[in-house]
């Protein structure tokens, strides 16, 4: 009744195979965009930007990536951290390096530089399979931090090791830098975000996301009916470090100012992520969102009551909220496999045929 | 010649760490072979033995933190300690249950479903019984004592020192983890080879449904095997903790432990041993002979890239099955 497809024709191709075919789910679209872009960057203040909505942003940027890869091509991977360090040391580089450039440049570029070095990563996957191939991405992860910090040419000889953001503008507004604005921050995040779901959306629906998939659900099959396995998995490895670096851009120079790596992209990072598209659901890009903002959510949520509320050390909540997530990947695995997007497509199920179920 | 020596000595060395790595990757397998879980819960299995352990031996009250932080009490200590003998038999008595409610409450609900999926679900165990582990017993780094002898080997350092005129530094517990190790491998290949319970072991990982239709039950198979592998965890738990105390790090000694099975193949159990020693003595020798020429601790990474790109040669590991796909 409230949710339906009926009397929505479609009187073109183009209209038959736009991204949101149901007239409804346009409109709900739509209107999500305009909150974003119209109304929260005039009402947020610091506290949503950093504890809420710029981390939701740049998870779901990264998770977007991982989905891709794992998701949608079926590779998965355990060095996502890993990447996201190549995108904030190539950022920080490049930033440095470069300062006239606009930081957006350097941003897309990190990306760029970052699906150099998946492909790099990826070709192993071309032989390996299934979890051989997760372990084999551990290689990537401890390799790249290690790197990092190890190499003083890449965090430019500071003392301490660390990475420190300068000051960068766009259109006269200081994007990162200690001087940042709440708004900027969340806008520069939320561009970023919207492109790169838009990419993701329609790269997926088209002939190269079918290709992933048909590599996904059976690789010799997919190679005999003509799909080039060697050029789906590295695409699949370039498109999500692409994403991957950019969310690992963005972290460092955007969201954390500062970074140390094996801190800010640790193997903790990987899982991170990983469980973000496991409870959000694999192969699906709202799933990308929705796990993202679970995972950033719940801490916030978590230590509102336990330290806010009940008082208790914040050392307990922590280890709780590590009980908690781990159950609650465990309860998801068994209740719903295909997680949260799943749950959302039952309720718009429900919904169209409410109230009238039979 | 002195370098010679000393690297002698980093070898032997690096044998004595892949004990180590390889009783880990012992338990991998053993759940690996019987119910084709790929159990990455693994270390912190070890790590949550460990604390049992620990936590028994010096009578701590179980959720004290927890109970303080909930009721106001000021818990901490029942007040006696335990022996060792004692302590260790309670904690295989944990370890059991810990096995029976993971099968209870886990695996039984995921059987049938995709290895990754399987594989993810031990991730979220692993963060489970990370947590419960530190509400359990709290954070802090413990020391772990069961009376196993430590410290330098008078004896082989004067042997060696009469041979080559410098003697050669190795731990005692090193030694006596050797030795452990050997005896535990040898009671698990009696015990699947020559016990009723063995040989369904072995039946159930041949072949799930062939074991099923001749009236083995796979719940009792794999209730057994989880805590067999709890078993061999307590003991890496036992090594690894009186070696560097009990704390987090313990876990990610798990995450060493997959190069070694990707190394030695997920399905054997000599190769889990062979894998380790490789790993073991190629990365102290790494460490040894490159690591000053780029800046050293390449320890943390050498044992994957030597997986990665042996397995670009060998996909299936020194002594695993080979892998054969059907379209």
């Amino acid at each position: 009744m409230i949710y339906r497809e009926a009397g929505d024709f479609k009187t073109s191709y183009r209209d038959d195979s736009q991204t949101f075919p149901i007239r409804l789910d346009r409109w709900g679209y739509y209107a999500i965009l305009a909150v974003a872009f119209g109304i929260i960057p005039f009402v947020i203040n610091d506290y949503w930007a950093n504890a809420v909505l710029v981390p939701f942003l740049i998870y779901a940027i990264a998770a977007l990536g991982l989905n891709i890869l794992t998701g949608y091509a079926g590779q998965v991977s355990l060095g996502t951290g890993g990447f996201m360090a190549v995108g904030a040391y190539a950022v920080y580089k490049l930033m440095t390096a470069f300062p006239d450039v606009s930081i957006l440049i350097h941003i897309l570029l990190a990306g760029g530089i970052t699906a150099a070095v998946g492909v790099l990563f990826g070709l192993p996957s071309l032989r390996i399979k299934g979890f051989y191939l997760a372990v084999a991405t551990l290689a990537a992860q401890f390799f790249l931090v290690w790197l990092f910090n190890k190499v003083p040419w890449f965090y430019n000889y500071s003392a301490s090791g660390q990475i420190t953001a300068p000051e960068r503008t766009v259109l006269g507004h200081a994007v990162t830098g200690p001087a940042t604005s709440a708004p900027a921050k969340y806008l520069v995040c939320l561009v970023m975000a919207f492109l790169l779901a838009w990419l993701a959306r329609n790269l997926t629906r088209g002939m190269l996301g079918r290709k992933w998939m048909a590599i996904r659900d059976m690789d010799i099959a997919a190679e005999i009916i003509g799909v080039d396995p060697l050029r789906a998995k590295l695409s699949a490895f370039a498109v999500s470090s692409f994403f991957i670096g950019i969310a690992g851009a963005l972290l460092f120079a955007v969201y954390l100012g500062a970074a140390e790596v094996g801190e800010a992209f640790g193997i903790n990072k990987s899982f991170l992520v990983l469980f973000m598209i496991i409870i959000g659901g694999l192969g699906s890009i709202f799933g990308s969102f929705a796990g993202a903002a679970f995972m950033v959510l719940m801490p916030v949520l978590l230590k509102n009551v336990l330290v806010g509320t009940l008082n208790w050390p914040t050392d307990l909540a922590a280890h709780i909220e590590l009980m908690i997530v781990g159950a609650l990947i465990v309860t998801f695995l068994i209740v719903e496999p295909h997680g949260l997007a799943r749950l959302w497509r039952l309720t718009k199920e429900k919904l169209r045929l409410w109230p009238f179920p039979h | 010649m002195d370098q010679v020596i000393f690297g002698a000595e980093v070898f032997l060395n690096g044998l004595m760490t892949g004990v180590m790595y390889s009783l880990v990757a012992l338990g991998f397998v053993l759940i690996f072979k019987a119910s084709g879980v790929f159990n990455y819960a693994q270390g912190v299995l070890a790590l949550f033995a460990a604390l049992t352990l620990v936590g028994i031996q010096d009578g701590q009250v179980p959720f004290a933190h927890l109970i303080n932080a909930a009721f106001g009490t000021s818990l901490h200590h029942f007040g006696w300690t335990v022996p060792s003998i004692l302590a260790i038999a309670l904690t295989v008595l944990v370890m059991v249950l810990l096995a029976f409610l993971i099968e209870k409450l886990v695996l039984q609900h995921l059987v049938g479903q995709e290895p990754i999926i399987l594989f993810m679900a031990t991730i979220g165990l692993a963060y489970f019984l990370e947590g419960l582990g530190d509400v359990m017993w709290g954070a802090d780094i413990k020391t772990l004592d069961v009376g196993l002898p430590q410290g330098i080997s008078d004896g082989i350092e004067t042997l060696t020192a009469g041979w080559f005129g410098y003697g050669f530094f190795i731990d005692r517990l090193d030694i006596w983890a050797t030795v452990i190790a050997a005896l535990l491998v040898a009671a698990l290949v009696a015990f699947s080879q020559y016990t009723k319970q063995g040989r369904a072991m072995r039946a159930v990982a041949d072949d799930h449904q062939a074991a099923l239709s001749v009236g083995i039950s796979l719940r009792f198979i794999w209730v057994m095997v989880w805590s067999i592998a709890g078993f061999v965890a307590l003991v890496a738990g036992i090594m690894w903790g009186t070696k560097s105390g009990v704390q987090f790090s313990l876990s990610l000694i798990a995450l060493k432990a997959l190069p070694v099975l990707m190394l030695g193949g997920f399905t054997s159990i000599p190769g889990a041993i062979v894998g380790g020693l490789i790993i073991g003595v190629g990365e102290k020798m790494f460490e040894f002979l490159i690591g000053p020429m780029v800046g050293g601790a390449t320890e943390t990474w050498f044992a994957y890239v030597l997986a990665l790109v042996f397995l670009v040669f060998r996909p299936q590991g020194l002594f695993g099955e080979r892998i054969i796909e059907r379209v």
